[in-house]
């Protein structure tokens, strides 16, 4: 299933660009650039992580100047520049967490896997990140999953749960 | 979280079911769509429906309570293309319920949104939505599909001759892209740093053109607006402070959650909704608009009601609405010191008195708490804030600038004694335990 666009962007698979498309769509013809955001996700989504010349890549497939897209992705805290863990936790430890354990769980997660915020277990599989207000705060401590899976009241039972799944 | 518990509820019938009640069959069985129908049908005039908004006095919800219906007059009649933008950016640390109104009654916030794209000429609309909460994205946008399908978005809505269409922008981890300015940069495909204002987005906005931007609840209130209309709306609430509030209630409390009730309902029985104090402790402090706005000692608060009016005279702002309760086992340096680091982090870096002055906020207050703190700090804090307020691009600065100096105005001996004493006030162990996190006796 190959679109022509596929010539330009060798980098990113014909599934990814069809979702960039989609996203393109969403916006006035002239504003292709508006897309980056979500297109930058839906790279990260299909590397793992983003490496300058996928960000080039998405740059190319939008028209716009790489560096124009390298600012986008080093400007908001959930693009991964360096490569992480198969699942990347980002624990909340902004005041109303706080209050309601978020340091505390997150002091836990760093015990059970031994590594700091920032750091990745030796055997790849967990990246610990330290993260801001989610949102969710009257469900502290809360966690977030590679971006996109919203883990609520994180007392040590559950942390143990997730963790186990981390495999 | 579903709703727990509430006065009034307008905002909130939709969530009685949880997450089984948001779909557009739901939505239409109480009503929804009916609003947006009548306006259509009957032809009303944007300046009817404008004039509407105007009388029930409802304010933004965002923070900063601009009046909503003045904000739309704002908007030059003329221009050819036109925007209504949506902030669902929802960031300010203790704010949490545009979340739940999006998963709970997503559509209300598209109705809200298309009648305001009626009102101000707008033919396309975006609603940014805060980079967390994917699972919010990917529902909002299914509703956005149930609402094109039903014929509620695209052209000729129901068979009207008015067209818009209505999109979901996905943000990922900014704070900064909550500011308005910073929120179209964003959309537009760049770093969300906060524009130079004037011009306003209401002249100059989205890719340049006249902009509405509103918060979600905003939004969302809409609908209830018009099905009741305007002045039973205003008189719900108090005069000035119209209808009624979600309040997001976080922190030592028994049941954190979501309530609404009338603008001016007393904070003693917020807290009382919320279950009272966790433990029966005391109570010790609240910040009573989200983490930008200065905090209150217990006694304070317990004094004030809900709405912009009472919170400013006590020495605050009702904000964004997130109610931050904080008992006697919390240290009031270690919680400011939170607070600091996260508006250090979150500053874009445009402005130097921002920059930099979130950095000194911060790494001063976090060697008073870790214990090198010294006697001529505080006087260095207040004077690192006068060089922040009112001197910036956006209001970052002045919300990294309001906690320092309430913390330090209210608890100054905790803070002169951490300074002196090289430690907490308060038990490391009481505090230890005040989180909740670990279980009585357990190590
Ligand atoms: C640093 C900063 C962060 C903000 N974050 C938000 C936010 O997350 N959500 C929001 O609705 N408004 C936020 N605002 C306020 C917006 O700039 C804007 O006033 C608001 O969206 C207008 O909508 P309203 O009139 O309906 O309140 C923020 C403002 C500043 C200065
Ligand atoms: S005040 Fe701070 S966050 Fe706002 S534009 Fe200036 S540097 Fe950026
Ligand atoms: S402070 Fe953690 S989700 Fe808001």
């Amino acid at each position: 299933m190959n679109t022509p666009n596929t010539m330009l962007s060798p980098e990113l698979s014909p599934e990814s660009l069809k979702k960039i498309d989609r996203e393109v769509a969403k916006y006035p013809a002239d504003q292709k650039q508006s897309a980056v955001m979500a297109a930058l996700v839906i790279a990260q989504d299909e590397k793992g992580w983003l490496p300058k010349e996928t960000i080039a890549a998405v740059a190319t497939y939008l028209g716009m100047a790489p560096m124009a897209a390298y600012e986008v992705a080093s400007f908001y805290n959930m693009y991964d520049l360096h490569p992480v863990g198969k699942y990347k936790i980002t624990v909340c430890t902004n005041l109303p967490c706080a209050l309601s354990g978020g340091v505390h769980a997150a002091d836990y997660v760093k015990q059970k896997l031994g590594i700091d915020f920032n750091e990745t277990t030796p055997d790849g599989m967990v990246t610990l990140k330290e993260g801001e207000c989610m949102g969710a705060c009257g469900d502290a401590p809360v966690m977030l999953v590679n971006n996109k899976r919203m883990c609520s009241f994180m007392l040590p039972e559950q942390i143990d749960k997730l963790l186990a799944e981390c495999k | 979280m579903a709703l727990i518990d509430t006065i009034n509820p307008l905002l909130t019938t939709g969530w009685a079911k949880g997450d089984a009640g948001w779909s557009l069959k739901d939505y239409e069985a109480r009503g929804g769509y009916k609003q947006l129908r009548r306006v259509l049908e009957s032809k009303m005039s944007q300046d009817d429906l404008i004039a509407e908004v105007k009388k029930s006095v409802l304010r933004g919800r965002g923070g900063a309570g601009f009046p909503t219906g003045l904000k739309w007059s704002f908007m030059p009649k003329a221009a050819p293309v036109k925007y209504v933008v949506c902030n669902t950016d929802e960031g300010e640390p203790g704010t949490f319920k545009d979340r739940d109104l999006m998963r709970f009654d997503p559509h209300s916030v598209i109705e809200g949104m298309i009648i305001a794209g009626y009102a101000v000429g707008a033919k396309a609309g975006y609603n940014y939505i805060h980079g967390e909460i994917f699972e919010t994205y990917e529902r909002f946008e299914e509703a956005l599909d149930q609402a094109r399908a039903a014929g509620y978005l695209g052209d000729n809505i129901l068979g009207s001759g008015f067209s818009f269409d209505l999109f979901a922008h996905h943000g990922w981890g900014a704070y900064i892209c909550g500011e308005e300015t910073g929120l179209l940069e964003s959309i537009e495909g760049k770093k969300g740093q906060p524009r130079f204002k004037p011009p306003f987005p209401a002249n100059f906005g989205l890719y340049g053109k006249p902009t509405t931007i509103n918060n979600t609840e905003t939004f969302a209130a809409i609908p209830f607006i018009l099905g009741m209309g305007g002045e039973a709306y205003l008189n719900l609430g108090k005069p000035n402070n119209g209808g009624t509030k979600l309040f997001s209630v976080s922190g030592h409390v028994n049941r954190p959650g979501n309530f609404e009730v009338p603008m001016g309902t007393p904070f003693s029985k917020l807290l009382e909704m919320a279950g009272g104090m966790r433990g029966g402790r005391k109570l010790k402090a609240v910040i009573p608009g989200g983490s930008s706005a200065p905090v209150l000692p217990g006694d304070v608060i317990m004094d004030c009601t809900m709405d912009y009016d009472s919170i400013a005279k006590a020495g605050s702002m009702l904000g964004s609405g997130a109610v931050i309760v904080m008992d006697e086992t919390v240290c009031m340096v270690k919680a400011l010191e939170r607070l600091s680091y996260f508006y250090y982090e979150e500053s874009c870096g445009q402005c130097t008195p921002c920059r930099e002055g979130s950095g000194w906020l911060y790494r001063v207050v976090h060697r008073i708490e870790h214990g090198e703190g010294r006697p001529e700090d505080l006087d260095l804090l207040n004077r690192v804030t006068d060089n922040m307020m009112g001197k910036t691009i956006c209001a970052l600065a002045d919300a990294a600038a309001f906690p320092v100096r309430s913390f330090i105005k209210h608890f100054q001996s905790e803070f002169e004694y951490h300074i002196e004493n090289k430690k907490c006030l308060v038990d490391p162990e009481v505090q230890r335990m005040g989180s909740g996190f670990f279980k009585a006796g357990a190590a």
